[in-house]
């Protein structure tokens, strides 16, 4: 496969060029943050960026989804039969998704595409996207990815990987996808050994640049009862107002909520993204709640994200280092601190 | 401010060891610049966690819900008033407090100084009288105080506690000249179509993670009205309609109660100025009831009075 450079200006360009094969999504700046948008004419994608606010997981999968339609009028022939609603499973492209955000693709995806389960919302969104990924030349003082199994230029969950070398982007392709992703932009040229060589050199030198790091080795060893009795939750939770934020700009939360949806005589049967933090999530319908209190939801959370999921798939924990929780957590409950506390138990 | 957050420690130890109180709600430093973590501690040994600084934004009274025991807490003027409000509602009883008051000169800006270095990262905070100087991989950056106030601190009436048991330092003045509904005006000024499509526009970030219901002292209820599933009121999607139906009736729960601590736009983490809506209710409580929240234990809050002299004929 082969590695390919592209001025900045030609990259873009090029890009705009793939749209009659690809749906491109780029980062693009609004007010305070960035967020993943469909490229246009319009828009322009900011490839300095540092993460966008919410993770690019709705690309996958949305926050809002319809499922399937039906009719509740009964002259209707075909009346309360559920219908898949049509949906858009065109080539999409995310373009400049970073690591830590593919890499919480891959961790999701053992969930919703096991041998037991296999969601075909996710496994065929999934399967249509290619994603570009733009290596981290300057990490945060939040992130932590190199702890957590992935890195600045990890490649983990990746089609092509590229390196921001100042002047120009290299792009290296790392599965046939995003081989042919590269030829379908035409393009660019071959890179050479100096660059090559340049974009080494500044991933070490990013790597480098680490302030931030969290112990998970010992969590899988710990008994998971002692763990979700530990006398460290009432503090933990203490600050926590139960809010979604954490949740919902998670990169690897899933949980979800079927809902239907009436109006007139029209049904559509939508999931939504739901959160651990909500009394409602557990709800039961006999009014029984079993997480009832804060403390409870907390845990559940931290639990998920680094001691069942680890116990289960024995895939690592399920948390990419991307720093969002810690960052924009009203209250500054910081999932390093808590890490650090359950693996140190 | 350092001085207040050793009058603070000093208070919190004497009144734990004392058995005054069973423990002390306060600020500890985050792990993070320009943002700090309520903390409740029990141990007079640990007051050396408690802080006071310009980042103190997320308000305390929302810990208070529900608690039993005896409880120190600390409190400024929104804070204060939060606290009034819990009480005159029957949330937790005057006896139960002992209220270590702060003067305020406001709270910071965390997204405005983020904008100021053009998001790039800040590494440290320190502050001095009244300037701030922020601190990052390859810059640094002094700025005054005022220039950077959240928008509610900027407009803020009551600086001071108005219930306390123990001040931390002097008084503050409180500014003059203060015009705090500027803003409302501008959209009070707008046609029926326009204020719609502001409104649309504002909340169309919103992602209903409730960050902002959740950050607020009022917001209670056992059961919110978004969480109700029996009969559900309100879908879960992010269609438009249901989101402008949250924050339309979440603010409407908070006409004549809300302080403006500006707990619900500090906590939002897509940045939107829900501020709006319950400010122009606050601004409807001033002029049909001459009434601001909080600020007596004595009297009841306008909309939970009926009065047989009411000036209203609907009341006959």
């Amino acid at each position: 496969m082969v590695t390919k450079i592209f001025t900045k200006g030609e990259w873009v360009s090029a890009l705009k060029g793939a749209r009659g094969d690809y749906r491109i999504f780029i980062p693009v700046k609004h007010k305070d943050f960035h967020a993943f948008e469909l490229l246009s004419d319009e828009t322009q994608p900011d490839f300095e960026y540092q993460n966008t606010r919410l993770s690019p997981k709705s690309l996958i999968y949305p926050q809002s989804e319809r499922m399937f339609e039906y009719s509740l009028d009964e002259k209707d022939e075909e009346a309360h039969i559920l219908k898949e609603t049509p949906k858009d499973y065109t080539p999409q492209a995310v373009v400049g998704i970073r690591p830590c955000d593919a890499h919480a693709l891959q961790l999701v995806n053992v969930n919703f595409d096991n041998p037991q389960y296999r969601d075909p919302l996710w496994v065929k969104r999934l399967e249509s996207t290619t994603l570009i990924g733009l290596g981290c030349n300057e990490p945060c003082s939040t992130c932590f990815c190199t702890s957590v199994g992935g890195g600045p230029f990890s490649e983990k969950g990746l089609d092509v990987l590229l390196h921001d070398l100042e002047d120009v982007f290299l792009a290296k392709p790392i599965t046939q996808k995003g081989e042919a992703f590269l030829e379908q932009l035409g393009q660019g040229k071959g890179a050479d050994d100096t660059l090559l060589e340049k974009a080494e050199t500044m991933a070490r030198s990013s790597l480098e640049r680490f302030t931030s790091t969290v112990d998970t080795g010992k969590l899988k060893d710990k008994e998971v009862t002692e763990l979700f009795e530990a006398p460290f939750w009432e503090e933990v939770a203490f600050a926590c107002i139960n809010c979604g934020t954490c949740t919902y700009l998670c990169p690897t939360c899933w949980c979800f909520d079927i809902q239907d949806e009436v109006l007139g005589k029209e049904g559509d049967r939508i999931r939504n993204w739901d959160a651990c933090m909500f009394p409602l999530f557990t709800l039961h319908g006999s009014g029984h709640n079993p997480r009832d209190e804060k403390v409870q939801r907390v845990r559940q959370r931290f639990m998920h994200k680094l001691k069942y999921y680890v116990d289960r798939y024995n895939n690592g924990v399920a948390c990419v280092g991307c720093g969002r929780c810690v960052q924009f957590c009203p209250v500054n409950i910081d999932i390093r601190h808590v890490c650090e506390l359950m693996n140190a138990f | 401010m350092p001085e207040y957050a050793t009058k603070i420690r000093e208070i919190a130890k004497r009144v734990l060891e004392d058995g005054k109180v069973d423990v002390v709600i306060g600020y500890k430093k985050g792990s993070i610049p320009m943002v700090n973590e309520p903390v409740l501690i029990r141990d007079p040994n640990k007051v050396e966690n408690l802080i006071w600084d310009s980042h103190c934004a997320l308000n305390l009274c929302n810990y208070l819900t529900g608690r039993k025991d005896r409880i120190g807490i600390i409190a400024n003027g929104c804070n204060s008033r939060n606290i009034v409000t819990h009480i005159v509602e029957n949330q937790i009883k005057r006896e139960q407090l002992y209220i270590i008051g702060v003067p305020c000169t406001g709270m910071i800006d965390h997204r405005a100084v983020t904008r100021a270095v053009n998001d790039r990262e800040i590494l440290t905070v320190e502050e001095s009288e009244d300037r701030f100087t922020v601190k990052g991989k390859d810059f640094e950056e002094t700025f005054e105080k005022k220039d950077f106030l959240q928008t509610n601190c900027a407009v803020c009436l009551h600086p001071n506690p108005v219930v306390y048991d123990e001040m931390v330092g002097e008084k503050v003045e409180v500014p003059e000249g203060v015009s705090p509904f500027k803003d409302v005006e501008e959209i009070e000024k707008m046609d029926v179509q326009e204020r719609w499509s502001f409104f649309a526009e504002l909340v169309s970030p919103c992602i209903r993670c409730y960050a902002c219901r959740n950050a607020c002292p009022l917001c209670y209820c056992p059961t919110c009205f978004v969480d109700e599933s029996d009969p559900q009121w309100v879908g879960k999607s992010i269609d438009p309609t249901d989101t402008m139906t949250f924050h339309f009736l979440r603010a409407y729960h908070c006409a004549g109660r809300c302080t403006d601590c500006g707990a619900c736009e500090r906590a939002c983490p897509v940045g939107i100025p829900v501020r709006h809506f319950t400010k122009k209710l606050n601004k409807d409580a001033l002029e049909l009831f001459s009434w601001e929240a909080g600020l007596s234990l004595d009297q009841r809050p306008p909309l939970d009075v009926y009065r047989v002299d009411d000036y209203n004929d609907f009341v006959e």
